[in-house]
């Protein structure tokens, strides 16, 4: 069970796997999101289903190497099987056919995330505009995915090297001072800082906005309250209640901090793996 | 065979100690606290047992241990038989002699109690049970009928397990879907390895995959599958599910770094090993200075784990006083022992941070107690003005679980009381014909061996049900 069946590097940092998990793919919807475990000393790690198929009984998974676990990942190869793989976790984004235009926005590796949502807004018949941005032309992912998902498609980079050069937020706006009527709501997925500022962008022109909240986890299934981030002044926990909130109702300076709970420890743990690795290289 | 002692000799006997690891070592390590007995301090401690008819232990134990009967082969010397008889009503022996509250249930019944000695009851399960481990014995084997019939549990803890060992022994074919990577609820994820070794929890469980049992490990009942699917899949459904929603204060400052509930501060710990990091990966963080806030086991459990992951001062905050503590004896003792703090009749008001939302410390406010609540037990008041600080790094929040909604949620017809818990009969039979529930998920967070009895009684019923079909 949960074997790698395909393995794909899209960029330095971003890889692509397709996983082996039946039960999963059968219940999969979008907006909703997996934990898995590498190995049996692993950590439990969330990512999103970027994809699924219930007939072939796979779930895809698009993730960016960031510290030793998506280390860890990265290294596994076709053919070998993670410790643990559980899911569909999460509440699935409320899509519905809103009878107008619909505002998609992807950040980096968020991108991955809400190609399901925007896939499925279009197959309901909503008239889907998307925005895709990263920092720079390397970054950018599933452009093709995402075109084909898409009635519009915009790409910014922040530095110029593809499409529009600066922020989605500067797309979002313009779009937004132009048809903010037709829009009928907004979906944004990327890192924190961009999901505020997504939600800035909204709230200036007094638009509801979608954001998916990637806070720390452990069990993911309302056991803990590790993921717990304040959304209108109430506590919730991301896995359970979420992860999709109401942007404008969070607090996304404390989910932020609470973001950088364990930076001393992950930093120790990924530079031993990195170690690990080149010792392995070295000898085989 | 050992000697039987004259009535009069067993009375005037005390109960055998139980060596432990001293505290000052057993601080820097997550090993097992006490060592059990030996073959000879277990005949001492069994040969003081009047073997009363009836034995009045035996009311005061939730899964019907044969209490007189296995002491009286401990000191026939017959551990096997003693185990034999253990295992015909508790399916795990090894846990419940470590972790029931004793002194509450058979040993609070047990007529020595009289004279302040009770049997040592526990000790000796846990005695019979480690023998049969250590020599691999084994008294599992697959049910000679097969009815056909196919059942499933949802949730591996107690009470799951409790009943899916007795299904299967009586034919059924069970199957248990456990939504964590690893068998066993709170036993694995919650109560620390220096309390429950999960080497003895994973024997447990193996135990009963020989009985035919199958587990479904990494499946979410309610997002995996829904509790509908089950029953269109299933003769019937045993829901067990425990009450795994940690509860917070609703005080300011409580999502900063470093404040964890319980459950998580636990779970990082015992399930995920953190206290093996970085050879395992999941990390922890408790600083200098712990508290953590309750009187119950869960609390002991938490500030014990924050001592020994390297906590100089770690301190347990409690509303009401040391008599009201609702967690057992003997972990209010190794605590003590331990050089755990107590600031007993103190309530957290506030959690305190700094600029990069660290906790550095909590804001409490002295109680006094009043009359008593509908619980009997004293209800506690502030006094005014008398807030003060103490300084932490780590907050640690054990004031209770509440039902988890994502079961309930995907049952269609399956009734819940305002609470989120399943509204079960006695024989743990909830509204729904093909549904039966049981162990926390039914009585609110409560013992390892209540639930072992729900998931008993709920096999007897739905054996009884499935019968007349
Ligand atoms: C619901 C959800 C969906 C997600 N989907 C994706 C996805 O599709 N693709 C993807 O690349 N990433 C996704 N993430 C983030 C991903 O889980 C983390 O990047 C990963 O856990 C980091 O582990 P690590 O050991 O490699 O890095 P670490 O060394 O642990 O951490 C590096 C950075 O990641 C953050 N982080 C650490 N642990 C977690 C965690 N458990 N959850 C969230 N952030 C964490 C830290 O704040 C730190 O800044 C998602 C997170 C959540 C909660
Ligand atoms: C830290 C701690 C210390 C304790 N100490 C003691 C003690 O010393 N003595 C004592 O007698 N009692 C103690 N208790 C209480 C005791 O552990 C519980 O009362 C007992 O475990 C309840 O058993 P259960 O089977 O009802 O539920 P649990 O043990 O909670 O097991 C429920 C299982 O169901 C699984 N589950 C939940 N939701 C789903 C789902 N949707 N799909 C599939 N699976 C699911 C969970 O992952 C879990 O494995 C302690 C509890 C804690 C938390
Ligand atoms: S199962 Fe618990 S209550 Fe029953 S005899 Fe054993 S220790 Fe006592
Ligand atoms: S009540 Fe006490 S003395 Fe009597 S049989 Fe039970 S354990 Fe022995
Ligand atoms: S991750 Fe544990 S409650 Fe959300």
């Amino acid at each position: 069970m949960y074997k790698i069946l395909k393995k794909q590097k899209w960029s330095d940092t971003i890889y692509s796997n397709w996983i082996e998990a039946p039960f999963v793919a059968k219940a999969a919807q979008p907006g909703q999101f997996i934990i898995l475990i590498t190995n049996q000393k692993g950590e439990r790690i969330p990512l999103t289903i970027a994809d699924s198929n219930a007939k072939e009984g796979w779930v895809q998974i698009v993730y960016q190497v960031v510290g030793a676990s998506t280390l860890e990942l990265s290294v596994m190869n076709e053919g070998d099987s993670l410790y643990a793989f559980v899911g569909p976790l999460g509440i699935p984004s409320e899509v519905e056919n809103f009878g107008g235009k619909v505002l998609i926005i992807g950040g980096g590796i968020g991108i991955a995330p809400i190609h399901p949502i925007a896939k499925k807004l279009k197959e309901l018949g909503n008239y889907v505009v998307s925005i895709i941005g990263a920092r720079t032309k390397d970054l950018i992912i599933m452009e093709d995915k995402m075109r084909e998902a898409s009635n519009e498609l915009h790409i910014a980079t922040d530095d110029g090297t593809y499409g529009q050069k600066g922020f989605v937020t500067n797309i979002m706006d313009d779009i937004l001072k132009k048809e903010s009527e037709a829009i009928k709501d907004i979906w944004a997925i990327g890192p924190p800082i961009m999901m505020k500022m997504c939600t800035r962008v909204a709230n200036e022109h007094n638009k509801q906005i979608w954001v998916s909240l990637n806070s720390i986890m452990v069990d993911g299934t309302g056991m803990c309250g590790a993921c717990r981030v304040s959304v209108g002044g109430k506590t919730k926990f991301a896995c359970v209640d979420g992860p999709e909130f109401r942007g404008n109702l969070v607090n996304f300076d404390e989910m932020m901090l609470r973001q950088k709970q364990y930076c001393d420890q992950e930093r120790e743990a990924l530079m031993l793996l990195e170690e690990k690795i080149r010792r392995q290289a070295s000898n085989g | 065979m050992a000697e039987k002692l004259k009535p009069a000799e067993r009375l005037k006997k005390d109960r055998v100690p139980m060596r432990a690891q001293e505290p000052e070592e057993r601080i820097n390590n997550f090993l097992e606290v006490p060592f059990g007995y030996s073959l000879q301090e277990a005949i001492e401690e069994a040969q003081r047992c009047l073997q009363c008819k009836p034995p009045y232990c035996v009311a005061g134990c939730p899964a019907d241990v044969r209490i007189p009967e296995f002491i009286e082969k401990i000191i026939e010397e017959d551990i096997k038989g003693a185990f034999l008889e253990i295992k015909k009503t508790n399916a795990l022996p090894a846990v419940c002699g470590r972790v029931c509250p004793q002194e509450e249930q058979c040993e609070g019944a047990c007529i020595m109690n009289k004279k302040g000695k009770p049997i040592a009851i526990g000790r000796l399960e846990r005695y019979v049970a480690d023998w049969a481990r250590e020599l691999n014995y084994s008294d599992a084997k697959k049910a000679s009928v097969r009815l056909n019939k196919k059942v499933a549990i949802v949730g591996s803890g107690p009470a799951g397990l409790a009943c899916a060992s007795d299904l299967a022994k009586l034919g059924y074919d069970v199957t248990i879907y456990e939504a964590l990577h690893k068998a066993g609820g709170v036993l694995v994820y919650g109560i620390p390895e220096f309390r429950l070794p999960k080497a003895i929890v994973d024997y447990e469980v193996d135990q009963i995959k020989e009985l035919g049992v199958e587990i479904n490990l990494n499946y979410v009942i309610g997002l995996t599958k829904s509790v509908d699917e089950l029953i269109q899949e299933y003769d019937a459904v045993f829901l067990a599910n425990g009450a795994g929603a940690p509860s917070f204060l609703n005080i300011p400052g409580e999502n900063l770094n470093g404040v964890y509930s319980a459950s998580e501060f636990l779970t990082r710990s015992n399930l995920m090993k953190a206290y093996e990091f970085p050879n395992y990966a999941t990390p922890i963080r408790v600083g200098e200075r712990a508290v953590v806030v309750g009187g119950g086991n869960v609390a002991m459990d938490a500030v014990r784990t924050a001592k020994r992951l390297g906590a100089k001062e770690a301190i347990i905050v409690y509303r009401r006083s040391r008599k009201e503590m609702p967690a057992r004896a003997e972990e209010i003792e190794h605590a003590e022992e331990e050089g755990i703090k107590f600031e007993l009749l103190t309530n957290p008001v506030k959690v305190l941070g700094d600029e990069y939302g660290n906790v550095v410390g909590i804001e409490c406010v002295r109680m006094e107690l009043g009359e008593p609540d509908e619980s009997g037990r004293r209800r506690p008041k502030e006094i005014k003005g008398s807030n003060f600080v103490i300084d932490a790094d780590t907050v640690i929040v054990a004031i209770g679980q509440s039902a988890n909604p994502i079961v309930a949620r995907s049952a269609t017809g399956v009734e819940t009381n305002k609470w989120g818990y399943f509204v079960a009969d006695e024989n743990g039979k909830t509204t729904h014909p093909k549904v039966w529930a049981g162990g926390d998920i039914v009585t609110g967070a409560a013992t390892v061996i209540l639930a072992v009895g729900a998931g008993k009684k709920a096999a007897k019923s739905i054996h009884e049900t499935l019968s007349r079909q």
